[in-house]
């Protein structure tokens, strides 16, 4: 069993949710991602998605594309981003970390040298935003049997064909998008949502997480009251955008960043599964 | 090589899908919009759904007389086609080489070889019934294109446009207004052409149910490669029929720029099976190859994922998208088509890098000794095909895709002379 899928089980068997918030990579500065990683996980992150950061994030609204450019002005790399991954394991040996991102950094790097440098930077999963599932096999079938869970996106346009497609192909959990358009989107239909998640429960066994447009513990409680848990990216990424992007933060600094984690972990204590 | 014309030819051209030869390497892409190892449909989940519903459409379309016969006619009527096949013959004597013979695409309404496009597009939106159409455009011309299109069919339109391109194009910029578009600038990376694409993309996962997205060139996700190659492969069907029929021969060589690459597989697609033609695609060198300040993904990229494809791209060792650089807006773009990126590959078309320089050279060259006023993306073809004319012999001839006319580059000649008009 994968970290991910034993850090999943182990919540469900408390009847908890899942709680995954999502930063970028050396966003604002490359010192400071691995702190903040820890400082979510003392907010209540179960699971951390990184976020590899690309020039042309065409999925994403203009916080992360921010938080992005923000990243790339500190010179973050590929390469960078697996260095926080190990710097960030050093101390850290429970919390399964997700990179996710466009395929084209990875493209350069070569498939089979990112799934060697992922696997020895102890990296969970892999998130593609733009690598479908009939195109991910050549470089899934470099990074799973270094058992690397393999993370795919659902939106509400995804098709029944293509979603048996991807359930076929995911492993760890499953994201659903819960609405058409760009993180840090405004959700506008619940109950759509709701019949959604209930018919995937229908078609796979795997844990079902929501994310884009998870501002707040009321959001976070609504959509976690429906799937197995949240994911939470624009908002955190909002407030990083507030630390200096030089210089020394302060320990008080980032728990003000993640405060909205640890609201959001706050309310989902109170939430019945 | 000598060509055989069992027939007399005619400039009587009906469009659809080639079905004269059976299947071989040049019929792609395959079922998923491969080119080799090209192409595809690399978008965000909430995309995949609406890339599938416009292949499946499509499909059914393209196969369908009436289809191809409605295109037709608003090419004839609409957009002024046949374009004439044009031989530039001071120009010629001033090379002293090949006969340099102009397709004049910069005659057609609008200007410029995108209308072809956005006439097809149009009309798969009005079939699929969607009443918002969104498109990006560089220098403009795809965006006044799809303005044009949408206010004859009475659609709302929305063009995203780099901020910097909004600077270097006011007049197209005017132009969408007038034709009652909706400008949208865009500031976000190089605010160029790119992030122009990404901001439709975004768009679109928005407002994907009721929104159809016309993209201007032979690139993005499968099915767009194939489809806009499809509409703008009339060029290279007229330039066939009049060259058998003016000259009783095929050209010895065509010569098309190449941004993204649309005019150019519109012109060279239905000669590839001609192994007696060669072909050569200009891209923008900017200040040249090795300052690094260009646009040349064939000549000095790598193959890479982006907006929707695998192609040849401009991208650091990181995988970012590197900002590139061309006097032409409509040049200026990190990527290239898959099927151009494939034809690099297999050898069949050549591709060249021209300087802003030589692009400027030529588009003056042409303005003076012939009259016409290229647009600063033509000139680049019209460069390489003046160095290429040079070293053939007189009996020999040159096609060139004149994509389109210079009136919208005027403000960026003059400032360079440093005149302000």
């Amino acid at each position: 069993m994968s970290r991910i899928s034993k850090t999943i089980a182990g919540l469900q068997a408390q009847n908890k949710k899942v709680l995954i918030p999502y930063l970028v990579a050396g966003d604002p500065q490359k010192g400071l991602t691995v702190e903040l990683m820890h400082t979510l996980v003392r907010a209540g992150a179960h699971i951390i998605e990184l976020g590899i950061p690309f020039s042309d994030p065409s999925s994403d609204g203009t916080v992360i594309q921010l938080g992005a450019e923000r990243a790339l002005r500190q010179g973050t790399t590929l390469t960078d981003v697996l260095a926080m991954v190990s710097e960030f394991r050093r101390s850290d040996k429970q919390t399964p970390v997700v990179l996710m991102g466009y395929l084209n950094p990875i493209e350069i790097m070569g498939y089979e040298k990112f799934a060697a440098a992922a696997a020895a930077a102890d990296v969970d999963g892999v998130l593609i935003v733009d690598l479908p599932a009939y195109e991910c096999e050549e470089l899934f079938s470099a990074v799973r049997p270094r058992g690397i869970d393999t993370i795919f996106l659902i939106a509400p346009t995804t098709t029944q064909e293509r979603t048996a497609a991807i359930c076929a192909n995911s492993t760890g959990y499953l994201y659903y998008i819960s609405l058409k358009g760009v993180t840090g989107a405004a959700i506008r239909d619940k109950s759509e949502i709701r019949d959604k998640i209930a018919h995937l429960r229908s078609e796979t066994s795997l844990p079902i997480v929501v994310g884009f447009g998870i501002k707040d513990a009321e959001s976070a409680c609504e959509m976690a009251a429906i799937s197995d848990g949240v994911i939470v990216g624009s908002a955190l990424v909002e407030k990083i955008g507030l630390l200096p992007v030089q210089g020394p933060c302060s320990s008080a600094q980032l728990d003000e960043v993640v405060a909205v984690i640890s609201s959001i972990s706050e309310a989902l204590q109170s939430l019945k599964n | 090589m000598r060509y055989t014309v069992s027939k007399s030819p005619s400039v009587d051209i009906v469009s659809g899908l080639d079905t004269s030869h059976s299947a071989d390497q040049f019929s792609g892409p395959d079922l998923h919009g491969h080119f080799g190892r090209y192409g595809g449909a690399f978008v965000g989940e909430t995309l995949v759904a609406a890339v599938e519903e416009l292949d499946r459409v499509y499909q059914k379309l393209s196969k369908d007389p009436a289809f191809w016969a409605e295109y037709d006619k608003d090419l004839k009527h609409y957009v002024g086609r046949p374009s004439p096949l044009y031989f530039a013959e001071r120009l010629t004597k001033r090379y002293g080489g090949a006969k340099i013979v102009l397709k004049r695409e910069d005659l057609n309404h609008t200007g410029a070889h995108k209308i072809n496009n956005t006439i097809g597009q149009a009309l798969l939106a009005k079939f699929m019934g969607k009443p918002r159409i969104i498109a990006e455009t560089g220098a403009g011309q795809h965006g006044v294109a799809s303005a044009t299109v949408a206010a004859r069919l009475g659609l709302e339109c929305h063009v995203y446009m780099g901020a910097d391109d909004i600077k270097r194009q006011s007049a197209n910029v005017y132009r969408m207004k007038l034709l009652g578009a909706n400008v949208i600038s865009v500031e976000s990376g190089s605010r160029t052409l790119k992030d122009a694409l990404n901001e439709a993309l975004r768009d679109w996962a928005t407002n994907v149910d009721n929104t159809y997205y016309i993209i201007g060139t032979a690139a993005g996700p499968h099915p767009y490669p194939m489809m806009v190659r499809d509409f703008q492969a009339i060029i290279g069907r007229e330039a066939r029929a009049q060259s058998l029929e003016e000259y009783g021969r095929l050209p010895d060589a065509l010569v098309a720029c190449v941004g993204g690459g649309s005019n150019a597989i519109g012109l060279f697609h239905p000669f590839l099976r001609d192994e007696g033609v060669a072909m050569y695609g200009a891209e923008a060198g900017g200040e040249g190859v090795e300052t690094g300040r260009h646009a040349a993904s064939l000549s000095a990229g790598r193959p890479g994922v982006l907006h929707g494809n695998r192609t040849y791209l401009m991208t650091d060792d990181a995988g970012q998208i590197i900002e590139t650089h061309s006097v032409s807006a409509g040049l200026d773009y990190p990527g290239v088509g898959p099927e151009h990126a494939w034809l690099k590959d297999i050898g069949r078309v050549n591709y060249v890098p021209v300087t802003d320089l030589d692009a400027l050279t030529a588009f003056r060259e042409l303005t003076r000794l012939e009259g016409i006023i290229p647009a600063l993306e033509s000139s680049h073809a019209v460069a390489c095909a003046c160095k290429l004319a040079a070293g053939m012999s007189p009996d020999q001839f040159v096609v060139v895709n004149l994509s389109g006319r210079g009136d919208k580059d005027i403000h960026t000649v003059a400032a360079i002379d440093g005149i302000t008009i």
